[in-house]
C-alpha cells in the first residue's frame, strides 16, 4: 500500500467517523433540532400550561374565524389530531385555510393554544397562476394544491 | 486534465478561457434576468415574490458546490501532496462565503413576506448559517498564520471537518420538521416546478456558475503569482 493511498484512507476514515459522531449527536437531540411538533405528536397528558412551544400543520378547512381585525380563531391539524388556536396579531400573506403554518405560543388552561407568532409554511410546488385557472376551468384542480 | 492540479498548466488554460467565461456570464445574466423578471409567470401561491427564488436557489447551490469542490481539493492536497489544492482553497473560500451570504440575505427577504419572519432557527437556516461561519473561519485562518506550510495544512483539515455540515444542510429539510420547505428538485423524482419557472432557474444557475468561475480564475491566478513572489 503506497503512502499516498494510506493518507487517503486515513482522511476518508476520519471523515466517516466524524460524520457518524455528528449524526449520532443530532439523532439523539432530534426532539430539540426539530422546529415544531405536529398536532398528533402532542400528548395531551404532557402539556405544560404556559410553556412556549411551536406546532406545525395545516389550517383546518372551515375552522377560520375572524373575531376582529387583529384577532383570529382557527384550528391546526395534521389530519390525525386537531388543536384549537387563538391569535392576536398580523397574519402572513400565505396564511389561509388548507395552507401549512407553524404556530408559536403556549396552551392555556382550557386546552386552547394561545399563539404569539404565526408563520406560514409553503410547499415545494411551484406553478404558474394561469395554470391554476386552466385546471379550475376544466375541473382538474386538485383541492390538495390549495 | 492536468490544469486542474498544475499551476502553470492552469494559467495557460485560464488565460485562454477567462474572456469567453466572462462574456458567457454576462449573456447568461442578461438572459436570466429577462426570463426571471419578465417572461416567467407569477406563482399560484406566492405571486411575484417567487422570483426571489431565481437568485436564492442558484446562490445556495453554488455555496454548497464551492464547498464540495474545496473538500475534494483538500483531500487531494493532503493525501496526494498537490499544492494546487491549497492554492485553490485560499483563493475560492471568499467566493463561497459571498454565495452563502447572498443565499441568506435573499432567503431572509423571501421569508418575511411569505412566512412572516426574517429568520427562524430551524434546521435548514441554522445549518446554512453554520456553513457561512465555516467559510468565515477558513478566510480568517488563511490570514492568520506566520508559517504558510503549517497554515495550509491546518486550513485543509478544518475544511475537511467542516464538510460534515454539507449533508446536514442538504438533508436537514428531510430529517427534521423545518419551516423551510423540502427540496423541489431532487435527483430521484420529477421536479415539482413548472418548466416555465424551471427555465430561468437553470439559466440563473449557469450564470452564477460562470461569474463564480471567472472570479475564481482571477483569484487563483493572483494567488499563484503571490506565492511565486513569496508574498503569500
Amino acid at each position: 500500500m503506497s503512502l499516498r493511498f494510506q493518507r487517503l484512507l486515513l482522511i476518508l476514515l476520519t471523515l466517516v467517523i466524524i460524520l457518524i459522531a455528528v449524526l449520532l449527536i443530532l439523532y439523539n437531540t432530534r426532539e430539540n433540532v426539530s422546529y415544531f411538533y405536529t398536532p398528533s405528536e402532542i400528548d395531551k397528558s404532557e402539556i405544560i400550561i404556559n410553556k412556549t412551544i411551536r406546532i406545525g400543520g395545516f389550517i383546518e378547512n372551515d375552522s377560520f374565524n375572524k373575531i376582529s381585525s387583529s384577532s383570529f380563531k382557527f384550528r391546526i391539524t395534521d389530519e390525525k389530531a386537531s388543536i384549537p388556536v387563538s391569535y392576536n396579531g398580523i397574519l402572513p400573506d400565505l396564511f389561509r385555510e388548507g395552507q401549512g403554518a407553524v404556530i408559536e405560543g403556549a396552551f392555556n388552561n382550557n386546552d386552547v393554544f394561545n399563539a404569539t407568532n404565526v408563520f406560514a409554511k409553503h410547499d415545494e410546488n411551484y406553478m404558474p397562476a394561469s395554470i391554476k385557472e386552466d385546471l379550475k376551468d376544466t375541473g382538474y384542480w386538485n383541492k390538495k394544491y390549495k | 486534465m492536468k490544469f486542474l492540479v498544475n499551476p502553470s498548466k492552469f494559467n495557460e488554460i485560464a488565460d485562454y478561457i477567462f474572456k469567453p467565461v466572462l462574456i458567457l456570464s454576462i449573456i447568461l445574466f442578461a438572459l436570466g434576468l429577462l426570463f426571471s423578471l419578465i417572461i416567467s409567470p407569477d406563482d399560484y401561491q406566492q405571486g411575484s415574490t417567487v422570483r426571489i427564488m431565481y437568485v436564492h436557489v442558484p446562490s445556495a447551490w453554488l455555496a454548497l458546490l464551492t464547498y464540495a469542490i474545496m473538500t475534494l481539493y483538500s483531500i487531494a492536497a493532503l493525501a496526494f501532496r498537490i499544492p494546487f489544492g491549497f492554492i485553490f482553497n485560499t483563493a475560492v473560500a471568499p467566493i463561497g462565503a459571498v454565495f452563502t451570504l447572498i443565499c441568506i440575505v435573499s432567503g431572509s427577504l423571501w421569508g418575511k413576506p411569505m412566512w412572516g419572519t426574517w429568520w427562524v432557527w430551524d434546521a435548514r437556516l441554522t445549518s446554512v448559517a453554520i456553513l457561512f461561519i465555516i467559510y468565515l473561519i477558513v478566510i480568517f485562518m488563511n490570514l492568520s498564520f506566520e508559517n504558510r506550510i503549517v497554515r495550509e495544512k491546518v486550513v485543509a483539515i478544518f475544511i475537511l471537518v467542516g464538510s460534515v455540515n454539507l449533508p446536514i444542510v442538504k438533508f436537514s429539510v428531510d430529517w427534521w420538521n423545518t419551516l423551510h420547505q423540502p427540496a423541489t428538485i431532487s435527483k430521484f423524482s420529477k421536479p415539482s416546478i413548472d418548466p416555465s419557472m424551471m427555465t430561468p432557474l437553470i439559466i440563473m444557475t449557469f450564470a452564477f456558475m460562470m461569474i463564480g468561475l471567472a472570479i475564481a480564475i482571477l483569484r487563483i491566478k493572483t494567488e499563484i503569482i503571490s506565492r511565486k513572489s513569496n508574498l503569500g
